[in-house]
């Protein structure tokens, strides 16, 4: 290295001194020690809301649609607004354990475990509304294209059928992903568990992993091709959803920005969502110095990159709606922050656009009460986001001889909050049993993982690996 | 488990992922072939050390791939313009844009299934039982341990040479693993 050169030193991405057999200890004792009472507390909780969430489906499905508050001519409105909402939610754990991946971002490997969990239990939480939606649970797999007695397909050219393509594909996907980075950690469990019945357990999840090279030099490229694929899979979900709405005529839906609008939406909520669950993690199960500080300000950096681009979006289609010169997509926007619903616009902005500013700070991102306190208002602020434009464009549209307003019942107030049960049941049970942080990737980014590491400090000469 | 002359393997630990990947490459140089090494984590530069060809996975998720394509294709042709023509709002029945997305979603499930499957047939997973097991120090492999296997079967294999051969290049420990 020249002279007038000099790199920055990364931080160090896990803190502490730790070596390979504390790191090994510090997680795989958390599903071996005794559990703790407030995980009984919080899945109390949990299943509570998950059983208040089936009462409510039972509802609906007994009883039909219209216990929901959905009306002529406001057909899609929580329904919808949930389902965009969490599988937004789930990007974050794509973007995390493919692209970051991807990109050789090393401070990826203490969240993917955990963000790639909350992105399967999201999607399925996700996965419930379009189901439920339909109203006659019982004929949904006339969405698939199975044979059937009536010789029917499903409809190619409908962007709904795309939706329920790449949303099963996302959560298989996902799992897949989740799974094959699952297993060398199960095979930890598996030597490190003392009961012979979790050991059998473990041990059989894990497939007889032995950690030889042979078989790392296939899962590594597995994992690198998993990514490859996850990366535009990732980005074609949330087009395709927002293709929902772009691809009708209705005024405010019918625009061509949604598709990078709503992934980096998805990817805005989705991080916010991580950052929630992290904080109180790492706090419970003390993973300082895995899950740290620098970690939550480089996703804090991500929360105000992915913010901003919302709040250009949220911009230009006001530009474009005047701009393009259509008096129906004028009013729209207008309407949508003046009219009946600009309390839940202004929101909106509140909780979108203004709040990540705090993030321009140095000392704000790395401010660890205040990152909680802003992750979950960016989640309240993405809801109203696709609150606003699934509602406000279908109440007020082209005859004011048939606009609506939409005001929700308690059904679907409860099958929404109830839908934090399922994900908070599934995530509590993740965390019990399953260790939440990958131990062979953490291993992996640390400097004694790296053979160069012995070479200089013993004084060897230096061999180029 | 059989005769004590027939083992398994014989099994060496190293110190740490540098000493082990020393050890490979003096174990390829040797002319062992059915050996491996064992770690908690994939060593960078592994794979030359003991002299590995490139993983052949690449090109059993491109063939899944392909297969997903021409099913994605296949499926929505038959469809909507053979099993069930239907006029919607004047669009041709091969609307060729609109089966880009199904199309795009089948050849990534497709090949994420070649990925997922694919590895664990060429790794010969899953397993119930590895003879390496019989060993009690390879659970060390998924902690903190390094190490090297040369299995029986290697024509160069002999315990006692092969044993004092692993000694000889570092090894901090050795072990024969029975049948």
């Amino acid at each position: 290295m020249s002279q007038n050169t000099a790199t920055v030193p990364d931080e160090r991405l896990v803190k502490g001194n730790h070596d390979f057999a504390s790191i090994t200890k510090l997680i795989s004792d958390i599903p071996q020690e005794k559990t703790p009472l407030w995980w009984y507390i919080a899945f109390g909780i949990s299943n509570i809301l998950l059983a208040v969430m089936l009462a409510m489906v039972v509802w609906l499905v007994w009883e039909g649609i219209g216990v929901w508050g959905l009306n002529q001519p406001v057909g899609w409105a929580w329904d919808i607004t949930n389902f965009v909402w969490w599988v937004g939610i789930g990007h974050a754990g794509t973007l995390i354990s493919a692209i970051l991946f991807l990109f050789r971002q090393g401070w990826r490997t203490a969240i993917n475990r955990f963000a790639e969990a909350m992105t399967i239990f999201a999607v399925m939480c996700a996965g419930l509304f379009p189901a439920i939606h339909v109203g006659r649970l019982w004929t949904i797999y006339w969405i698939f294209p199975l044979p059937n007695s009536m010789q029917l397909w499903p409809n190619f050219n409908s962007p709904l059928l795309w939706d329920v393509f790449a949303v099963f594909t996302y959560l298989i996907v996902s799992t897949l992903f989740w799974y094959v980075g699952l297993v060398p950690d199960l095979a930890t469990m598996r030597d490190k568990v003392k009961g012979k019945i979790s050991k059998m357990v473990y041990g059989l999840f894990a497939l007889g992993w032995t950690g030889g090279n042979r078989q790392w030099q296939n899962y590594e490229k597995a994992y690198m091709i998993l990514a490859g694929l996850a990366t535009p899979l990732v980005l074609s979900v949330h087009t395709i959803v927002s293709f929902d709405f772009a691809v009708s005529i209705i005024p405010g839906w019918h625009t061509t920005i949604f598709p990078p609008y709503f992934v980096a939406g998805a990817v805005f909520s989705g991080f916010a969502m991580v950052l929630s669950l992290m904080i109180i993690t790492r706090k419970l199960y003390k993973l300082e110095d895995i899950m740290t500080v620098d970690h939550i300000e480089k996703m804090n950096i991500i929360i105000l990159v992915t913010g901003t681009m919302v709040g250009f979006a949220y911009a230009m289609e006001f530009f474009i709606a005047w701009y393009g010169g259509v008096e129906y997509e004028k009013f729209a926007f207008i309407n949508r922050a003046f009219g009946p619903y600009a309390w839940a616009y202004w929101i909106m902005i509140t909780c979108n656009v203004v709040a990540p500013q705090f993030f321009w700070v140095k000392k704000f991102r790395r401010n660890i009460v205040l990152t909680f306190i802003l992750s979950i208002v960016i989640n309240i602020g993405m809801w109203f986001e696709r609150f606003v434009i699934v509602v406000t464009s279908l109440a007020q549209d082209f005859l004011p001889s048939s606009w609506g307003y939409f005001s929700p019942t308690y059904v679907d107030v409860l099958t929404y909050v109830g839908t934090f049960g399922l994900f908070f049941t599934l995530f509590l049970l993740f965390m019990r049993f399953l260790p939440m942080i990958s131990i062979a990737e953490i291993k992996g980014v640390m400097p004694q993982a790296n053979p160069a590491y012995y070479r200089t400090q013993n004084g060897h000469s230096k061999k180029t690996d | 488990m059989s005769s004590k002359d027939t083992p398994y393997a014989v099994l060496a630990e190293f110190a740490n992922p540098a000493d082990l990947m020393d050890a490979a490459s003096e174990v390829n140089k040797a002319g062992y072939k059915h050996f491996d090494t064992y770690s908690p984590f994939p060593i960078h530069g592994m794979d030359d050390a003991m002299g590995l060809k490139p993983s052949k996975l690449g090109w059993i998720v491109l063939a899944h791939g392909i297969a997903g394509l021409l099913g994605g294709v296949a499926l929505q042709v038959w469809s909507m313009d053979i099993a069930y023509p239907l006029h919607i709002s004047g669009k041709p029945y091969l609307n060729f844009p609109a089966f880009v997305p199904v199309a795009f979603a089948v050849v990534i499930l497709l090949a994420s299934f070649g990925a997922f499957m694919g590895m664990f047939f060429l790794n010969r997973l899953p397993r119930l039982h590895q003879p390496i097991f019989n060993s009690d120090r390879i659970a060390k492999a998924t902690d903190d341990g390094f190490f090297i296997c040369i299995e029986a079967t290697d024509p160069a294999f002999s315990e006692q040479q092969t044993s004092e051969f692993l000694k000889s290049i570092g090894a901090t420990y050795i072990e024969t693993i029975p049948e």
